[in-house]
């Protein structure tokens, strides 16, 4: 089997439909897991008995386990269970946010605990009101340093969305397995697909790199 | 709970042996393609460096899914070969958690103060011995949290032969799901993940013990006892 | 047009022709000479930053030249002979010429990967291609000279400085060099350990017909035992005395500021 040029131009306009849901994907799933992520370090960090151990113990857990079996169980058993039907992208969406959300949960952590005790200090000795200390000092320092850190976790989690044709939702993967079922071709479609996920990252991660030198990391 | 709970269990157990093998098989080929790609990273050839640029950068930007099905079913398309699930999924593995480790691997012998390697010179070593009884030696204690994390990640990176058919645990359980009742998902999934749970904690328990090895072997102090959970590095992996 | 390189003599053991030795733009040996007879031991002071390190660095071929030549025993080192003219020396070259020269750091530069006795004998196994057995039996001996005897198997991070330092001259000598470079190897000490390095290395100067090129801020050491004190400032040797003379009758104002800075110092 040769490489057929007319062919492989022919599936691109599927394939660039499937990554845009790839891409749709990432960025709904990585601004779910920022937040949630900074729930779970918030709860972690300030104590809340009882949460904060139930929070540390399901970090642990989701980190340990593969992505593929919590989406198979969120989607085949915990949704029918609280009588609820996602569509599989909304499925995808939620548990590579939960799942990644574990990893930004330590990016703040390790962001937060980098900030020097002093600020904590100065703040209650100036009597600045708790809330204000997080959103006016601590996050503002935070934030930035955990940047880089963020940006790679979410080129990861891009790399990670194809595994969501397990519940068949359609990325730039699943499109290449359709077109090479269609035709019975699958050299184009899947290097292709390949190399769609290598002109994202790759470009990304040097972004990432830059920006690790311009604000260091945790 | 169910009738069918020795059955669930011991379907999802014979699917233990595969991962287990694919996590070994990976892990092995992860550790000879990071030492190697790491240490032509560090070459005076920039020709060799090119090279492991190249791959390191290729498999790190391409998803692993991607190169799994490019492996699995575009490779016998080209050549005509159908490869074994297992040796498919090895093979991916390696190539994949190889890349990244190459960064640590080059990242470590970095991180070895030049003074050691200008020791070795004054002691007329030659590169060859510099490297393998002086720097890597130091190297490698630094490498074994961050390969701790590569390794937990390579074992999760397991569940996806499911998509190649391997026999491992999450196929074993998908083949038994449609059959199932709702009450016994519960069952799959909980010994499923509780499985890799322990595969993981296992991981961490050898590599601790590593780490310490390693640390007395420096004359270091060993580093505490943590708990077996206590996460890892923020970077991303 | 400049006269030809000296050739190799062989009543030299260092000879230094006119080096040169930049960093980036700033130069910090301006077309050095000078030469150290075999078994001399020769003593270099001057103010920090002057080059005293890169010299000994130089030797080592830890850093190469940017002009000039240096032999070694009648040998050229920084370069080879090829076709009748001189190149820059490779890797093989240098390795060849290594053998001759061993170094002491001021950090020590031990190897935490491995004991002491293996620190000692690592080298000789596998740079001369001594039997395991021979390497020890010379490494026990040095380890006795310096001192050790009971440390073999202890772990370098289980030592003192000055007994770390110790090892680290039993380990160059292990190499049986021809020259042996000294940096500093005292500064990194604790006061109170500086006396027992300082008397080992008195000893294997006395007993031994090693060359000896020293950078030290023990003036009164340097007095005991130099043959020459070469004072350096500017990529330049300014002033070449044997150490009485030196220190009590300084040529040089430079020379006389400097010893005046060092001596208040130490006071
Ligand atoms: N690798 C290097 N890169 C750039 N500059 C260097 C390097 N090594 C040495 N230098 C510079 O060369 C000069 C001479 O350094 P050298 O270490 O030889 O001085 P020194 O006489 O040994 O000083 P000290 O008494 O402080 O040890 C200094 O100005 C130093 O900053
Ligand atoms: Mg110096």
């Amino acid at each position: 089997m040769d490489w057929d040029w007319e062919y492989a131009i022919d599936s691109l306009p599927l394939l660039a439909e499937g990554m845009l849901v790839t891409i749709e994907l990432t960025v709904l799933g990585a601004l779910f897991a920022y937040l949630l992520g900074l729930v779970f370090a918030m709860i972690r960090r300030v104590g809340v008995p009882v949460l904060s151990q139930f929070v540390y113990l399901f970090v642990e857990f989701i980190r340990s386990t593969p992505l593929l079996i919590q989406v198979f169980a969120f989607y085949y058993l915990l949704q029918p269970a609280i009588g609820v039907k996602l569509s599989p992208f909304l499925t995808g969406v939620i548990m590579l946010g939960v799942h990644y959300a574990t990893y930004t949960s330590e990016v703040y952590r390790a962001g937060i605990e980098a900030i020097p005790k002093g600020q904590w200090e100065a703040a209650r000795a100036l009597s600045i009101p708790r809330s204000r200390v997080w959103t006016g000092i601590i996050l503002p320092q935070a934030v930035p340093r955990v940047l880089p850190a963020l940006g790679n976790y979410t080129i990861s989690m891009f790399k990670e969305t194809p595994l969501l044709l397990a519940i068949g939702v359609v990325d730039v993967l699943n499109s290449a397995k359709e077109a090479g079922a269609e035709t019975f071709r699958v050299i184009e479609p899947y290097t292709l697909a390949g190399v769609f996920f290598l002109l994202v990252s790759y470009p990304a991660s040097i972004l990432v790199r830059k920006l690790e030198r311009r604000v260091g990391t945790v | 709970m169910s009738d069918n709970l020795g059955r669930i269990i011991s379907t999802l157990l014979e699917g233990v042996p595969v991962t287990i093998q694919a996590t070994l098989g990976g892990i092995a080929l992860t550790i000879v393609l990071a030492l190697i790609a790491g240490l032509a990273l560090l070459s005076k050839s920039r020709t060799v460096r090119f090279f492991s640029r190249v791959y390191v950068e290729g498999f790190r930007g391409t998803s692993e899914m991607v190169q799994l099905f490019w492996l699995y079913f575009v490779l016998p398309a080209l050549v005509g070969l159908q490869i074994v699930p297992l040796f498919a999924g090895v093979l991916v593995l390696g190539l994949n958690h190889g890349a990244y480790g190459a960064e640590i691997v080059r990242g470590a012998v970095q991180s070895v103060p030049k003074a050691q390697h200008e020791g070795a010179v004054a002691l007329n070593l030659g590169p060859v011995d510099r490297m393998r009884r002086v720097i890597l030696p130091q190297a490698v204690v630094e490498m074994l949290p961050p390969f701790n994390n590569l390794f937990i990640q390579l074992l999760k990176s397991t569940a996806l032969l499911y998509f190649i058919s391997a026999q491992e645990i999450t196929q074993k359980g998908e083949e038994l799901r449609p059959a199932l009742p709702m009450g016994d998902l519960t069952v799959i999934y909980a010994v499923e993940l509780i499985i890799y749970l322990l595969l993981a904690i296992a991981i961490t328990i050898v590599m601790r013990a590593l780490e310490r090895a390693g640390a007395r072997r420096l004359g270091r102090k060993p580093p505490p006892r943590r708990k077996v959970f206590s996460s890892a590095t923020a970077g991303g992996v | 047009m400049s006269e030809p390189y000296s050739s190799p003599s062989s009543d030299v053991m260092i000879q230094f022709d006119r080096v040169v030795k930049k960093f980036g733009d700033h130069v910090v040996l301006r077309e050095l000479d000078f030469s150290v007879k075999p078994g001399e031991f020769v003593t270099l002071i001057g103010p920090s930053g002057s080059g005293k390190t890169t010299i000994l660095r130089l030797l080592m071929t830890l850093e190469l030249v940017d002009g000039g030549t240096i032999q070694v025993g009648g040998e050229y080192l920084s370069h080879m002979e090829r076709g009748g003219s001189l190149v820059p020396a490779d890797e093989r070259h240098l390795r060849t010429q290594r053998k001759r020269i061993g170094m002491v750091f001021q950090q020590f530069n031990l190897f935490p990967n491995m004991r002491v006795l293996q620190n000692v004998t690592e080298a000789p196994v596998r740079a001369l291609g001594l039997s395991k057995a021979e390497a020890e039996q010379r490494a026990r001996e040095l380890l006795d000279m310096v001192g050790l005897s009971d440390k073999v198997d202890a772990h370098p991070t289980q030592l003192s400085g000055g007994q770390q330092q110790r090892v680290a001259i039993a380990r160059a000598l292990a190499m049986r060099p021809q020259v042996l470079l000294l940096d500093e190897v005292t500064s990194a000490l604790d006061p109170e350990l500086v006396a027992g390095v300082l008397s080992v290395l008195k000893e294997i100067a006395r007993t031994t017909d090693i060359t000896f090129l020293c950078v030290t801020h023990e003036m009164q050491f340097a007095r005991d035992v130099s043959d020459r004190v070469m004072m350096f400032d500017q990529g330049q040797v300014i002033e070449d005395a044997p150490p009485d003379q030196l220190f009590t009758q300084p040529a040089h104002e430079r020379t006389r500021s400097f010893l005046h800075a060092v001596i208040d110092r130490a006071v």
